[in-house]
């Protein structure tokens, strides 16, 4: 198979997963049974996964298997089993349509001059860090893994306000969940 | 037709935001809001890793030196994968927040529906 056979095939996968992943987003906006819609939250994630593989972010990819299709769905089963199952009914609005075709055309019309997909000539990969990040690696990092060695050498200090930022979140959960036993036993008590 | 080719993907991309954002801003149940939320965020992420894709190009995991053709190995922009690396664990720990707060709301009003609470708000 030649490298242009390749390239329009896997342009062909990509197109593929990426309406699967259109229709599955559609169907979790849709369905009003929530167990069902979380279930398939964790499937739009894989789905997702396999088509960071596809774009060359293996390390986005296992991150996002692991984190979107894991973490993720636990948090929203455990909230599911303290509140409703199920969405109420509720009546069709014209205005957030509105809004979404709005803002989206204006999306879309931002794009038109960006660089092609895939292009080598984009300014992202023209500029000098883009080869400080492949050479350097090799040269002042010692990693085979260009994406660790910049996640914990390069933006060291990135990840390090990324690592505070799930402490505060942390403590954020514990203490409005920290709270609510507190009171729960306390209104236990209060009634006969 | 090039339009389409070129910018295609960006556009997949749009859609999908915009269908994230059609639930975060219509749809009164709150853990609905947090998954639109959750589309968005991939959404987001997904554009970001596009732009760094180069045509015919390898993961940027580097291939030993001694490897026949090492040299002319493409790799694809590692930076965008770090930064969304970041955006993923900042988005759970988002989620995790969202959703305790949702949990408080159901304690304290019995309900997660929007339209409900803010009834009951303007009634007391």
């Amino acid at each position: 198979m030649s490298a242009k056979q390749q390239t329009s095939g896997l342009a062909m996968i990509e197109l593929i997963l990426f309406v699967l992943l259109v229709a599955t987003a559609v169907v979790v906006a849709r369905l009003r049974d929530l167990f069902a819609a979380v279930m398939l939250t964790g499937i739009f994630s894989l789905v997702s996964a396999g088509l960071f593989t596809l774009m060359d972010a293996v390390d986005v990819a296992f991150t996002e298997a692991a984190v979107g299709a894991g973490i993720s769905t636990i948090l929203m089963l455990g909230t599911l089993s303290l509140t409703a199952r199920r969405e109420e009914q509720q009546p069709v609005r014209l205005l957030p349509f509105l809004v979404v075709i709005l803002v989206g055309g204006a999306l879309i019309a931002g794009t038109v001059d960006m660089p092609a997909y895939g292009a080598l000539e984009a300014p992202i990969h023209q500029h000098p860090m883009y080869n400080e990040f492949i050479t350097g690696t090799e040269q002042k990092v010692h990693l085979p893994n260009v994406v660790t060695a910049v996640l914990a050498s390069y933006r060291g200090y990135d990840t390090f306000g990324e690592t505070t930022v799930v402490f505060a979140a942390a403590i954020g959960v514990f203490l409005v969940l920290g709270g609510r036993r507190k009171k729960s036993a306390k209104i236990d008590g209060g009634t006969p | 037709m090039s339009q389409v080719m070129d910018h295609g993907i960006y556009w997949l991309c749009i859609v999908l935001m915009m269908i994230g954002l059609y639930t975060v801003i219509s749809r009164d149940n709150l853990v609905k809001k947090i998954m639109g939320l959750n589309i968005f965020q991939v959404s987001v992420i997904m554009f970001y890793v596009s732009m760094g894709k180069i045509s015919g190009g390898t993961p940027p995991i580097l291939v030993p030196k001694d490897q026949p053709g090492a040299a002319e190995v493409v790799y694809s922009n590692p930076l965008p994968h770090v930064l969304m690396l970041t955006a993923i664990v900042v988005g759970v720990a988002t989620t995790a927040l969202g959703l305790a707060l949702v949990v408080r709301i159901q304690e304290m009003y019995g309900t997660v529906e929007e339209d409900e609470i803010i009834e009951m708000d303007r009634t007391e």
